[in-house]
């Protein structure tokens, strides 16, 4: 289990240094991501190594947003005075995206067939 | 009282787990329904969201790492991944763009203030970058995160029905759609459907923010 942790940590700060380091727009953690891809790519970790901790993080992720989720009442003046075109713009781009995307990636894959 | 806010957070989203396992329906998300409740419980007892946060913060901690660990999933479906890889790249360039443009002219069209507009452009992509953008191009990063996470949760809440009921049943276009749309938070829910999918959209989800922060501050020169 630590073996595993150390991976998953170690990539994390990793990620951070370099985020910090070069002043990138990109979070530590997503830098990190890429990097342990290539790591298990190019066989520099092995898969058996992190599995189960990674998939014991992902399967647990959901409750991990619901702190700042709380959150958002602390704003709730700020969205209260624009409520009509924060929700309505929330709700359009939310649908608009989710569904058009899916039909755009789903025609593609179709016309390759 | 050091152990409240996990305490809460974990007992509440365990109780509504439970109702979810139950009867999986869209509006008894647990994710949503456990917002509402803490809020409400915070509210009524007057218990300060600072109070709450002192232990709640440890779980929102574990993003760090569990965004690491999306690194698993994609390695193991490289070989899907690798064969669909220009249509996963076209399809983050135009749900990207789509994510911003969208926001932007129906918040317009709506009435919303310039620090609005600014500050829902960036509203599809992980919480971290969002933030950077929304400072970048002038808009208010804690509206900005906020927006993040309502978004986050409606693709977690209702994401999948949206797809089923648009009868959308390509994994790959089911799961590049969820990350570009609704980054962590809609990933976290398509994973537990299906690998494959979630595996996407984490993927999509990294690069969906690696290229909106590249090309808002570009796009926005020629909206405005």
């Amino acid at each position: 289990m630590y073996k595993g942790l150390t991976i998953i940590f170690g990539f994390l700060f990793i990620g951070e240094i370099l985020s910090e380091v070069f002043n990138l727009p990109i979070p530590g953690n997503v830098i990190g991501m890429i990097l342990l891809t290539f790591a298990l790519l190019f066989n520099v970790i092995k898969l058996e190594d992190v599995e189960r901790e990674a998939e014991f993080f992902i399967r647990n992720m959901s409750v991990m947003f619901i702190p700042p989720g709380v959150g958002v009442i602390s704003y709730w003046g700020l969205i209260k005075s624009q409520a009509v075109p924060i929700f309505g713009a929330l709700i359009i781009s939310f649908a608009l995206t989710l569904i058009l995307t899916a039909k755009f990636v789903e025609l593609l894959r179709g016309g390759e067939r | 009282m050091n152990a409240l806010g996990i305490f809460l957070t974990i007992a509440v989203f365990y109780l509504f787990s439970k109702l979810y396992e139950k009867k999986r329906a869209f509006y008894l998300n647990p994710v949503m329904l456990s917002i509402i409740a803490i809020a409400s419980i915070l509210h009524l007892t007057g218990i300060s969201y600072e109070t709450y946060m002192e232990s709640a913060k440890i779980l929102s901690f574990f993003l760090g790492p569990a965004v690491v660990s999306l690194a698993i999933p994609l390695y193991k479906q490289r070989e899907i991944i690798k064969e669909y890889s220009k249509q996963i790249f076209a399809g983050i360039v135009f749900g990207g763009t789509l994510a911003i443009l969208s926001a932007f002219y129906a918040a317009k069209l709506l009435g919303g203030s310039e620090s609005v507009l600014l500050s829902i452009a960036p509203k599809s992509i992980t919480t971290a970058i969002a933030i950077g953008v929304s400072e970048k191009i002038g808009g208010i990063p804690a509206l900005t995160a906020v927006l993040v996470i309502l978004t986050g949760i409606f693709g977690n809440a209702i994401g999948i029905e949206m797809l089923n009921a648009f009868k959308i049943k390509d994994r790959v276009a089911r799961g590049l759609a969820m990350g570009v749309t609704s980054h962590g938070l809609g990933t976290a829910r398509i994973i537990l459907d299906d690998e494959l999918s979630g595996a996407v959209s984490g993927l999509a989800m990294a690069l969906n923010g690696v290229f909106t922060s590249l090309i808002l501050p570009y796009l926005l020169k020629l909206l405005q």
